[in-house]
This record gives C-alpha cells, structure tokens and sequence, in this order.
C-alpha cells in the first residue's frame, strides 16, 4: 500500500447558490498517473482550485503532504510542491519561452527578490530551464516570444512552467485542450514520459476517453460535482453508473 | 450650538448631496454598465453650468428651460464622447489604463474649450425666479432654492427607482451591471445601450451643474474639483452600485457642509478622511 | 541579435557623449537649464514607467512623492541654509520609502481603476495639506530662492551635478529592470494569477516596485527645486501626475527609454509653444488623445514595430 499524497474528505464549494463541488472524498496515492473525467460543468477545474487553495473550500477538509491546505494561500501550497497548468494557456506572452521558464525556475530557487544581478548571470537556473525545454520539445523555440508559439506548444510552455517548480503533485487542466488528433496523441505520451521522468504524482483533466484509457492508472468520474465513481480503467469502463450517466446515453461528452 | 443652525446645515448638507448625486450616480451607472472609469465626468458637470449659463444670457429663456436644454446638450456630447472615441478602445489589451487616460485628455481639451469660449472670469446664473428669497420653518432661514434642490433630487432618485426596477432599459442596466454577457443573451443591441447610458449619465451630470450654478460660481476647472468629490462618493458606496452613491453623497455633503460650518479652511480635507 | 544590442549600445554612448558635451557646444545658458529640465522630467517619467510601463500599475499620484521630494529639498534650504540642499535629497529619498511603504499596503490592496483613484486621492490629499498650510508651506505662494550650494551655483555646474545624479538612476534602474526582481515585475503585469501560482506573493512584488518608483520620483523632485531655485503647490497636483504620465506614453510604455524622449518632446513643446498660446493642456490633451487612439505603443514603441517589419 502507497501512501496518500494527497486527500479530500467531504470537500463542498458552491457559488452563489451554485453547488459547484458536493460531498467529495478521494485520496491520491503518491506516484499515481490519475485522470478526472468528466463533462464540462462537472466542477473538473474547481476541485483544481480548490486543491491549490485558489478557491477557499466551503466544507470538508484538504490533505496535501500531510498538511491541511486551509486558509493557507495559493502561494504557500504551490511552494509545498503543487503545480498545476491551465485548461487555457496560462503564460507571459510578451516574454521568451526561456524566459518564462526561467522565471518560474527563480522562483523556485527563491531567487525573484535579487534585483541586482542580470539573468545572464544565473547560468545554472539557465540550463536548468533549458532541460526542461528540452524535455517538452521546445528547446529550439527558446528565443521566441510566447505569442508566437503555436496553439499546442504553448500548452506545452504552461506544463513546462509548472514543471519548471519541481513539483511533487502536478494538476494538467486539460492539457490537450484544442490540438490535432495527432498532437493529443503525441502529448498524451509526453505527459506519461514526464510522469516517469520527474517522478511525479500526475493528475490531468481530459475529455477524450481513448487518451485517459491509455495512460491514466487510476481514473475518477465527477458528475454535477460528485464523485460518480473510481476505480482502474476497466472497472470505470463497465462501471454501470457511468455507463448509464454518459456512456450508454447521448454524447454528453464532448470529443467523444 | 442652537438647533436652527443645525438644521440649516442639515438641510444645505442635502443640496450638497444632491449635486453629488447627480455626477456619482451618473459616474457609477457609467461604471457598472460600460465598464468604463470616466475620468472626465466632472467636465460635463462644468459644461452644463456654461451651457446654461450661455443659454440664460443670450436667449434670455427662464432657468427651467435652460436647465432642461442644457441637460440635453450635454448628454449629446456625452455621448458623442462614447461614439467617436471611447468605443475605439473597448477591448484592447490594458484597456483600463487607456481609458483613464483616453477621458483624462477629455477633462484637459474640455477645460481649455471652456477657457476659449468663455474666459477664465467667473459667470454666475441667477437663481430662477421665484425662489430667489428665503422662507422661515421655525426660526430657520433657509434660501428657499436650497429647497427645490433637494426636491428635484428626490423627484431623481424615485423615477431612476422606477427607471431601475419597472422598465426593459433599467432592467438591462442592471442586470448588465451584475453580468455583462447577459446583455447579449437578452437580446439587447449592445452598443446602442452603451452609447444611451452615456448620454443620460453625462445628462445627469450636466444637469447638476447648471442646478449648482446659481450657488457656486462657475469657473474653469470645477470640472477636476467635482470628480474628485464624486470619486469619494462612489468609492464609498461601492463602484457601480447606484444606491451606494446616493448613500455616499448624503455623507460627503453633509459632512462637507458642517466642516465647512466649523473649520472652513480645511474642509476639504474631510472629505478624504471618511 | 548582439550586434543589434552592440549597435544599440554605441547609440546610447554617443548620447551620453552629446549630453555631456551639451555645454562646451555654444550653446546659450537657457539652452543647458532647458536641457536640465529635460533629463530631471526623463528621470521622473522613467520612474513612473517601472509603475505603469513594467509593472502594469497607473498611478495617477506620482506628483505627490515628486513633491514630496521638491519640498524636503526646498524647506530645508530655506530654513537650515544652503549647505543642507545636498543632504536634503538624501533625506526626501529616505523619507518617502516610509511614506510609499504606508501609503502602497493602503492602495496596493486594489488593483486596476481602484488603485489608480486612490492614488490619485491621496495625492490630492497631499496637495491640498501643501496648498493650504500658509505658514509651513507658503501655501499658493510656494517657496522662492532655493539656491543649492556655491559650487552648484551656475546652471552649467548644477546640470553636471544633475546629469550625474540621472545617469546613475538610469543604471540602477536600468539593473533593476533587468534583474529576477524586474522580469516578476513584467511577468506580474501580463499574468498575475500564473505569479502566484509560482508561488511567489504579487502583492509583495508591487510593493517594492511603488517604493522604488517613489524614491527616485522624489530624487526628481528635489532636483527640479535646484533648476528652478523655487517650488509651488502644483508640483503635487495631478496635472503634474499627468503630465508624467503622457510623457511616458508618448515616448513609449515597456520601452526602457522611452520615457526620457516623452519628457524632451514635452519640455521642449511647452517651452515653443508655451511661448505663443496659454492654452496648454488643451495641446497636452490632443497629443493623448491622438496616442491612446492612434500610437498607443507610443513613439519608440512604433518605431521599433517599424524596424522589426523592415528586419533592421
């Protein structure tokens, strides 16, 4: 048995009324590749900003690592170790694909406060980021300006940004959100390869099914924002509660 | 301190709030609907105290007509404000920076159009006639155009409540303050609901100036004083919330008019501390 | 890519060349005070643009620091002699990081319009103490016949004490911009939640950048006393924050020097036209107007949008 990274006991947000998230307890065992499914509006990216504390929790408790999120700040829990990309591509467009990874690597070495030194001097932090680039395929685009990456590699710049923290639990908001079939394909194998690289506990946000049924270990099912079941791939494929949800209905997917 | 004194303060602290009103209530619809600072609302305050004042003097029309004329006016210039050049910027990346500056520049060319026109000298507008005088409640002597002011200001607040909660338009504009994409959803014609809410709002603005005129001499500039007092106003009632601003400018005017009663040389000062 | 930076460089040298040359060419006196007053508003406007063109953040009550600094240096002399105009910059550049760091956790707490109103408010705030407290102030009067020390004395000595003093800003700021510190400050601007998803506090960031911006704000501010040899109230109006403002739009926000061509262009067309109308803010007026609607990358900004299309 693996221990638990991260844990989520009766978690509930509502917004104005709205119950985003209802009643929902999962525990993450560290070192998962796990998917959340899900159709839009099932509160997928609210139990994201919850679990960075972007969001505050109504109800209900949040273990990361051992330590209750509450009240804690985004800030704190991401340099806990949490990191996590947006469902829409969210960098610094106006800087160099380097340079925004480069800034989250200060960020990590808890060095954005040095306002003296020019980053040409931090060498190291350089080549760092430029690993990272490497490993995400972009090291060629390095020079460029964000904006004018391609669609899809500037998805790839949000994921470098978030691995650039080192984190521990990564959360990939829909990180094929808008490609070619065959880039979904090509980065769904690239987010395998970055679970295994860095030695993540890895949990992404998808809608096509083919793709999550691939990779993920583990895959969790929010329906109207409870948690309609979890189990391995095969079980969530026979599961008679999603098929009856989803599956064995009219596409309620999108891009399935 | 004797109790008539106080209710004179009282009852000029409400004609201070009235013309407050008018501009803040104008600057936070303005706010709430277009979702645009304007930074010169103040300006159109001072050119309806010109325009009305232009109006009086060479048409010799009576107060009432040069108020409702002038009003008018301004709300046309208002408006041409929105559609020659406010909507040219909507939507451009750091808009809310550019809008700031875009209607600064209005309050800097608006006051040197009024220097043009009319010199720096101070104009004055007679109060209308008939209410030129003062009438006794009790042993208080009160200018009985402070009177009408206030009148006209509770007249505004209860049509702009019925405007705001009984009519299509004011329901657009209220619910366009909340949401946005809402206004699309309704099926409203987006644009066109912009460019009116500016025209009523500088309207309204306008308006207070030629009431103000008859008890502050107009001059250049007023336009900078009166934003900045309207800019307090709906800070405190919350920005784009109509009902705060007439709560915020019962509480500047009548903290303005009892500092000015007290300690007239830093009255304005008060203003900033509450 | 470096020769481009190489090319840029020698540019920059040659200018720092010409402004120290600038007196030894024969030019008259009101040219070198001209010419103080330009690389003083430069400063100014570059500092205001760490605020706005950096980091995102209008404020329209820069004036009130400027002034600040205006009055430290100006009373000071007045009271305590001319010896203390050189300590006095000093001790406004010091007193105004207590000042910025009160006033910033007040109005950094709001982002957008609400910080930029309520600068402007405590702006005016600090205008209207100036403006109304006679005995202190001179109120509307100002102060007249701030003379810096002897060996100041002359327009041509003050402009080197100055253009000193601005040339060293510029490279700390210069730094500064292009430090860990300064690439936050931009990245914070274009996307401030993904900042705090790197889990470093925007607030924080703002802060240092207000309390900067404040210091060399008000180092402008006391050299503009020296040029004039007199203050006024209107140094912390807000047409004074304006002014700054367009200075730095014109010339071009996110352009490193932007600001210091805004400030000639502005020094230079109130002092022509200054000289045939008094409707001033009425051309101030337009010249916004025309670069918000038409430029609004300002005039550096467009040229260099203009290089990178020819590929030069």
């Amino acid at each position: 048995m693996m221990k638990n990274i991260l844990q989520l006991k009766n978690v509930r947000k509502s917004f104005d009324g709205f119950l985003a998230i209802d009643d929902v307890s999962f525990a993450v065992a560290e070192g998962e590749l796990s998917a959340i499914i899900g159709p839009n509006g099932a509160g997928k990216s609210t139990l994201f900003n919850l679990i960075t504390g972007y969001y505050e929790i109504d109800r209900g408790e949040i273990t990361y690592a051992g330590i209750n999120i509450k009240g804690r700040g985004t800030e704190a829990i991401v340099r806990e170790g949490v990191g996590r990309s947006f469902q829409v591509s969210s960098i610094f467009q106006e800087e160099t694909v380097l340079d925004n990874v480069r800034l989250a690597r200060l960020a990590k070495e808890n060095k954005t406060r040095n306002f003296r030194s020019p980053l040409e001097k931090f060498e190291e932090t350089t080549e760092s980021a430029y690993r990272i680039l490497e490993s995400l395929g972009l090291g060629n685009q390095a020079e460029r300006y964000a904006y004018e990456l391609a669609h899809g590699d500037q998805k790839l710049l949000d994921i470098g940004i978030a691995l650039a923290l080192e984190p521990r639990l990564l959360l990939l908001d829909e990180p094929t959100a808008g490609m070619s079939p065959e880039e979904r394909i090509q980065t769904t194998h690239l987010i395998e390869k970055l679970w295994k690289e860095y030695d993540l506990t890895l949990i992404f946000i998808e809608h096509d099914m083919d793709l999550v049924f691939e990779i993920a270990q583990w895959i969790r099912v929010l329906h109207q924002g409870s948690l309609l079941a979890e189990g391995k791939p095969d079980e969530i494929r026979e599961n008679a509660d999603v098929i009856g949800a989803y599956l064995g209905e009219d596409h309620l997917w999108e891009g399935y | 301190m004797d109790l008539s004194f106080i209710f004179v303060q009282i009852i000029s602290g409400l004609t201070v709030a009235t013309f407050l009103f008018l501009v803040a209530s104008g600057l936070t619809l303005i706010f709430g609907v277009v979702d645009v600072f304007n930074f010169a609302h103040g300006s159109f305050y001072m050119l309806g105290a010109y325009l009305g004042y232009q109006i009086i003097s060479y048409w010799h029309v009576n107060f009432w007509a040069a108020l409702f004329l002038a009003s008018i006016w301004v709300g046309i210039l208002g408006m041409a404000m929105e559609f020659f050049f406010l909507r040219r910027i909507y939507g451009r990346a750091e808009e809310g920076g550019f809008q700031i500056l875009l209607t600064y520049s209005f309050i800097l060319i608006i006051d040197d159009v009024v220097k043009m026109i009319w010199g720096t000298e101070y104009k004055t507008i007679e109060r209308p006639a008939g209410f030129s005088g003062s009438i006794k409640i009790g042993s208080a002597i009160l200018p009985s155009y402070y009177l009408v002011i206030i009148i006209i200001g509770l007249l505004l607040v209860v049509l702009s409540w019925l405007i705001l909660n009984h009519t299509r338009p004011g329901k657009i504009a209220r619910a366009s303050a909340i949401d946005r994409e809402m206004l699309g959803i309704l099926g409203v014609n987006v644009p066109l609901t912009m460019t009116t809410v500016f025209g009523i709002a500088t309207a309204l603005g306008g308006m207070s100036g030629i009431l103000a005129a008859p008890l502050r001499s107009v001059t250049p500039g007023a336009g900078i004083e009166v934003i900045i007092d309207s800019l307090i106003v709906v800070v405190l009632g919350g920005m784009g919330n109509f009902w705060g601003a007439w709560v915020g400018a019962l509480i500047i005017g009548e903290v303005n008019s009892f500092a000015v009663a007290y300690v007239p040389k830093w009255a304005s000062l008060f203003n900033y501390l509450s | 890519m470096s020769l481009k930076r190489l090319n840029n460089r020698i540019f920059l040298a040659g200018i720092v060349v010409l402004l120290f040359l600038l007196p030894f060419m024969k030019v008259s006196e009101y040219v070198v005070i001209l010419m103080n007053e330009i690389i003083v508003w430069g400063l100014f406007a570059l500092a205001f643009n760490l605020l706005f063109g950096v980091s995102g953040m209008l404020s329209f009550g820069q004036a009130l620091f400027y002034g600040f600094g205006a009055y430290v240096t100006g009373l000071m002399v007045i009271h305590f002699g001319a010896f203390w105009f050189i300590p006095s910059i000093l001790i406004g550049m010091t007193a105004v990081i207590a000042i910025s760091i009160l006033l910033g956790l007040i109005t950094i707490r709001l982002s957008g319009v609400y910080f930029t109103m309520l600068t402007l408010a405590f702006a005016q705030l600090g205008w209207e103490i100036v403006f109304k407290w006679y005995s202190f102030t001179g109120g509307d009067d100002g102060i007249q016949g701030i003379y810096p020390p002897d060996f100041l004395g002359t327009p041509k000595a003050y402009y080197y004490f100055s253009l000193i003093l601005v040339l060293l800003s510029v490279w700390i700021i210069r730094k500064f911009v292009n430090s860990p510190y300064g690439l936050t400050l931009r990245c914070l601007r274009q996307n401030p939640i993904r900042v705090s998803f790197l889990g470093r506090k925007v607030k924080n960031y703002q802060l240092g950048v207000y309390v900067v911006s404040a210091i060399f704000s008000s180092l402008a501010g006391s050299l503009m006393a020296g040029i004039n040899g007199s203050i006024h109230p209107g140094m912390l109006n807000w047409t004074t924050s304006g002014e700054v403002i367009l200075m730095s739009v014109l010339g071009g926000i996110g352009q490193f020097f932007g600001p210091f061509l805004g400030g000639g262009v502005i020094v230079l067309i109130e002092d022509i036209i200054g000289a045939y109308t008094e409707y001033w803010s009425f051309i101030i007026g337009i010249i916004m107007l025309l670069i918000v609607l038409l430029f609004p990358k300002g005039v550096l900004g467009e040229f260099s949008k203009l290089r990178r299309r020819l590929k030069i």
